[in-house]
Parts: structure tokens; C-alpha cells; sequence
């Protein structure tokens, strides 16, 4: 043995280790487990070396690195620079674009929807004049441009044409000093010539001290100058001022906010409503009347299919009934008994207010609380009437009736059936008409 | 030589010094190999077909002609390879242990001065390294390793041709030590 091992030594080392990493790695494979300690010595030896040629390298050969990285920094940021500027200009010139679609688009729809016949026109230079504002547009006289036609854009009023020639117009924005036109306030009606004054904001004169104007409120075309038709914007008021015999209002105007590119010019003007002050900004939007479901008003039988609101409905229904009776709806102080009404509980009308004496003037207040012909108050007049006075007669107790009758709904806590109060016996302060909850519309005035 | 440097080199406090220094040589050379292995083909993955452990190996084991101190010196080389793998701990022990007492044994009966010697050695153990892995890894860890020949024996050359100057550049330090 001891000859075989000192003869063969080497070999037998060597199979020594060659067995034992074998059986290390038998160990590990069969085991699933590491050797730590190998690693840990080897990993613990290796790594501070190797943080420290990193150290070493990123503060020598990253340096050379940057250097170098840096030579081609001018260069790239230059092109940068120029391809930033190329980039500018095409996303300015992409965003003009848009904004000329969208004018365009509005354009088109008001010019569809305006009564008016108008032409579109695109505003091609500018005219020359130290402190005229007047502008070439590519519409001449070959379509029909006359001068003293009306330049507007869905916004408000532009201007008006000056000059026409074969292929373009000259148009007077209403910032010219020269330009005039009768303009009309939108909440009280006071009337006034605007004027330009060479700026971006125009005046409107000959307006009395005494009428009132306040800050924000719009004016229209009032149609008086002939040129502007009736009820198109014009501005609104930034400021009002009471001068010497005139009071000094100032607006901005509405068609040129944002400059002016697209146009229309008016062939043939028609004239427009001036609408309410509760809708008079423009471009406010209107939800479309609601779409009725037949669960949630009772529909009468026999209804006009074109009637659409509550107050309409309640109203055909008692004109119905007061016919069926052969009195007038809305004449004379006899009211036709209601209570007949199908679907309205008869109620007892011993307490009824008598009706005043055909002959006797009705006071003012009483003109006042009778309900004018056609409105929807007057509707409710009758069934005021017909409310059991507490007073004289209390009413016995009864169980809550359900009211049927179709209810004019003005406020969201009146759509709840069970919320609505039935007639109670309480009438010495008179009942409150259907349509109070509704804002006061102004009245119809002839001024319009 | 000198008689002078002659009695100086005989002096037992300067030939214990000199074993010192190549203690220390011995180890840190095979570190620099292995960090040259795991950290340079971060920067210059070209670089990562060198496997500068298994040559320190070689250059050992032909240099000292010692079959059991090159056994244990390509298993150490090995381990500390294994370790700073993801595989059982062996593998690359086994192999350089094997390549050690081949090359120590071989350095018995050639002439590894010569620089042709050199080169086939190098890359035949190379190769002998490599294929030898694979067999191991099929064998005893069941990976499906592929083992390329052709690229093998390209690799082997590069190897053995980097031998060269990195032999000569070892011997030097070697007699500096």
C-alpha cells in the first residue's frame, strides 16, 4: 500500500480531489443547497477589487468618455436647434390650420342656419390709412357684393362693405373712426350709434345719461341704419361712464375678437329677434325640451299633438272643459266649473270667493292678479276659485288624496306626487299660481 | 552572477523573501485573471472568449512541473471561478484540476521554453477545458449545453495566441519576484 501510494502519489492526489469536488457537487445537486462559505470567501475577495476598478474607471476613462461624448454636443445641439425651430413652425402653421377649419366649419353652419342670404368671404390684405381699419375681401361685385352690405361673422358684426370691385370688396371694420351703425342694449333697450375709434373697443353714443347700461351687457344691431339687419350681437359693455349730455358706453365687439379671416356678407338681411337677456350670450347652449314619458304626466285624451309643455296641456284642458260648459276661456269673471274636469276631485264648493259683479271696475290689483288671456296663470285663476275657504267651513278630516290632475312640475321637488299638498282648506291668503316658481319673463314689450 | 549575489540569493532571510513575494504573486495574478474575466467583457464583450484563469493554470503548472502543487492550484483557480458563478460549486474545479496535473506532467517530458510548444499546449488544454466542461455539465448537471467545435478550436487559438506574449510577460515577473 505504501509502495502504491509513494509510486503513484500524483495520480492518487489527484483522484482525491477530483472525488472530493464530485462529491461537493454530488452534495449540492442532490441537496439543493449551496456551499455559502466558498462564495462568500470568493465574492468577498473579488468585489471590493472589482467597486474599485469601477471607481477608478468612471472617474478616468468616463471622464476621457465625456470629453469625447462632448466634442459632438456642439454640433448635435445646433441641429437639435434648427430641428426644433423646423418643428415650431410646422406646429404653428398645423394649429393655424385647424383653427381656420374650425371657423370655417362655424361659418358654414351659421350661414346655413342664418334666415339671411349671405356669401362666405376670406379677408385677403389689409387696407392702406395711417388709422383706417378697413380690409380687402376675394368676394367682388361678379357675387353679387354691392356697397353698404353688411360684413358678419357668427360672432357678431364685422363691418360693412365700402367698395366693391369685380374680384374683392373693401370692408369698413366697425373699428374704423368713420363707421357708424345703430345698435340697440339688450336687457333695457336703450338705443345708440356705435361708433369706431380706431382701437380695438368702439363707443356707443347718443346714448342718454338717464338710461341705464350696466358693464357686461350686450348690444345688437338695431336695424335702424338700414344696413344691419335686426338682432345680430355687436359687443358687450366693458364700461359705461355718464358724460356731459351723452353717456359714454364702451365695447368690445364680438365678431373681431380674435382677428378676423372668414366673413360673410350679408346679399339680403332679414331681421332677427333680439333675444331675452336670461339667453342672450352667445353661444350659450340650450338643452333641448325633454322628451315626455307617459308615465310621468297623464296625458288628456284629445291633446294637440303640437303642444309641448305642461302649461300648455293644462291650459287646452280647461279651455276644453270651460267650452264644454259654454263659457269663454279667459273672458268674463264667471269662471266654468273646473272641478268637472276628469281626473280633478270634485271638491266642495261652498266657500267659493264669489265673483265680482260684472259691472264694477276690478281694481288694479285685481287686473293685476286676473291672469291674461293665453297665460298660464290664467289656467289656475278658476281653480283658485274653486278652493274651500277654512274660515267659514273648516273642511272635514279626510284622507290625503292623491291629486291626478295633470301639475304644471316648476320645481324638481314638485315632480313627487306625494310631496304636492292636495287642496287644503286654506285659501285667505290666495294660492300661489302655477307658474311662480317659473322666472318672470319680461314682459312683451313693443319696442322690439 | 556573481559570488556576492550568489551568497546573497543562498541567505536565508532573502530566499524567504522571495518566496514571500511569489506567495503573493501567485495570488494575486489568478485575482487579476478572474476580475479580468468577470469585469472587462462588461466594457469590451469581444473579450470574454479569453479565459485567462484556465492560462495562469497552464503557465503554473508547465512552470513549476509539480503535478500535486498544480492540482491544487487549478482547483482553487477553479473554485473561486465556480463561486463567482451561478452553478454547484466543482465544475470549473474539476476541469482545472485536470488541465494542472495534465500540464504539470507534460512539462516533465517537453521543452515549454519553446514558444511553438507553448501555443499547441495552450490550445490544446483550451480545448481539452472547454469540451471537458461541457461533458461535465451534461453529465453531472444534466444542462443541455451545446458545444460548438469550430468555434472551440477558433477560440482555442486566440487563447493560445495571447498565451504567448501573457507567458512571457508572467516569466519576467516571475524572475523579478
Amino acid at each position: 500500500m505504501d509502495f502504491f501510494l509513494s509510486r503513484y502519489r500524483n495520480l492518487t492526489v489527484l483522484l482525491i480531489v477530483i472525488v472530493a469536488q464530485l462529491l461537493l457537487i454530488a452534495y449540492q445537486v442532490k441537496s439543493n443547497k449551496d456551499v455559502p462559505l466558498i462564495r462568500v470567501w470568493a465574492v468577498t475577495a473579488v468585489t471590493p477589487v472589482e467597486q474599485g476598478l469601477e471607481l477608478v474607471r468612471r472617474y478616468t476613462w468616463g471622464f476621457v468618455e465625456d470629453y469625447f461624448v462632448l466634442l459632438g454636443v456642439r454640433s448635435q445641439n445646433e441641429k437639435l436647434q434648427h430641428e426644433n425651430g423646423q418643428l415650431k413652425i410646422e406646429n404653428h402653421y398645423l394649429k393655424s390650420e385647424l383653427s381656420t377649419a374650425d371657423r370655417a366649419q362655424a361659418l358654414s353652419v351659421f350661414q346655413a342656419h342664418s334666415p339671411s342670404k349671405t356669401v362666405a368671404a376670406r379677408v385677403i390684405g389689409n387696407g392702406t390709412g395711417a388709422n383706417s381699419k378697413v380690409v380687402f375681401v376675394d368676394r367682388g361685385s361678379t357675387s353679387g357684393i354691392e356697397s353698404g352690405m353688411a360684413v358678419v361673422t357668427p360672432d357678431g358684426i364685422v363691418g360693412k362693405v365700402v367698395d366693391a370691385y369685380p374680384m374683392a370688396s373693401l370692408v369698413m371694420l366697425v373699428t374704423d373712426p368713420t363707421f357708424a351703425a345703430g345698435v340697440i342694449s339688450q336687457k333695457n333697450r336703450v338705443r345708440g350709434t356705435l361708433k369706431g375709434l380706431g382701437q380695438t373697443k368702439c363707443l356707443v353714443d347718443y346714448a342718454q345719461n338717464e338710461e341705464k347700461v350696466d358693464e357686461g351687457e350686450w348690444f345688437y344691431t338695431s336695424g335702424d341704419d338700414r344696413i344691419f339687419p335686426r338682432g345680430f350681437p355687436v359687443g358687450q359693455v366693458t364700461s359705461v361712464h355718464n358724460g356731459k349730455t351723452f353717456k359714454e358706453i364702451y365695447l368690445t365687439p364680438s365678431g373681431m375678437q380674435g382677428g378676423v379671416e372668414e366673413v360673410l356678407i350679408m346679399l339680403q338681411g332679414e331681421h332677427l329677434q333680439i333675444p331675452d337677456s336670461e339667453s342672450a350670450t352667445p353661444g350659450y347652449k340650450i338643452l333641448p325640451a325633454p322628451t315626455e314619458s307617459a308615465g310621468e304626466v297623464p296625458q288628456p285624451t284629445g291633446q294637440s299633438s303640437v303642444l309641448t309643455t305642461d302649461a300648455d296641456r293644462l291650459r287646452e284642458q280647461y279651455k276644453q272643459s270651460g267650452e264644454a260648459q259654454h263659457r269663454g276661456f279667459g273672458e268674463g269673471f264667471v269662471a266654468p266649473d273646473f272641478t268637472k274636469i276628469q281626473g280633478i276631485r270634485a271638491s266642495t264648493p261652498a266657500a267659493t270667493n264669489p265673483p265680482p259683479p260684472s259691472g264694477t271696475q276690478p281694481s288694479r290689483d285685481r287686473q293685476e292678479a286676473q291672469p291674461k288671456p293665453g297665460s298660464a296663470a290664467a289656467a289656475d285663476a278658476p281653480a283658485k276659485a274653486s278652493v274651500p275657504s277654512t274660515a267659514s267651513a273648516p273642511a272635514p278630516p279626510k284622507p290625503k288624496p292623491r291629486p291626478t290632475a295633470p301639475i304644471l312640475v316648476t320645481d324638481p321637488t314638485d315632480a313627487d306626487p306625494d310631496a304636492v299638498p292636495p287642496p287644503a282648506p286654506k285659501t285667505e291668503k290666495p294660492a300661489k299660481p302655477p307658474g311662480s316658481g317659473v322666472p318672470p319673463s319680461r314682459p312683451p314689450s313693443g319696442n322690439q | 552572477m556573481s559570488e556576492y549575489t550568489e551568497r546573497l540569493l543562498t541567505s536565508p532571510s532573502r530566499k524567504n523573501q522571495s518566496d514571500r513575494l511569489r506567495l503573493v504573486w501567485l495570488i494575486i495574478i489568478p485575482l487579476i485573471a478572474i476580475l479580468f474575466q468577470v469585469y472587462v467583457p462588461r466594457f469590451v464583450s469581444f473579450l470574454s472568449y479569453l479565459e485567462l484563469p484556465l492560462l495562469i493554470t497552464v503557465h503554473f503548472a508547465l512552470g513549476r512541473r509539480g503535478p500535486i502543487a498544480s492540482v491544487f492550484y487549478g482547483m482553487s483557480i477553479g473554485l473561486v471561478q465556480d463561486s463567482l458563478s451561478h452553478q454547484p460549486i466543482g465544475m470549473f474545479g474539476i476541469v482545472k484540476t485536470l488541465v494542472g496535473y495534465f500540464a504539470a506532467s507534460v512539462s516533465q517530458r517537453f521543452d515549454v521554453e519553446n514558444p511553438i510548444v507553448t501555443f499547441i499546449l495552450s490550445f490544446f488544454f483550451y480545448f481539452f477545458h472547454q469540451f471537458f466542461y461541457w461533458v461535465l455539465a451534461r453529465a453531472l448537471l444534466g444542462e443541455a449545453m451545446i458545444f460548438d467545435p469550430q468555434q472551440t478550436l477558433l477560440f482555442g487559438l486566440l487563447n493560445a495566441a495571447v498565451a504567448l506574449p501573457l507567458f512571457h510577460i508572467l516569466d519576467k515577473l516571475k524572475v523579478a519576484a
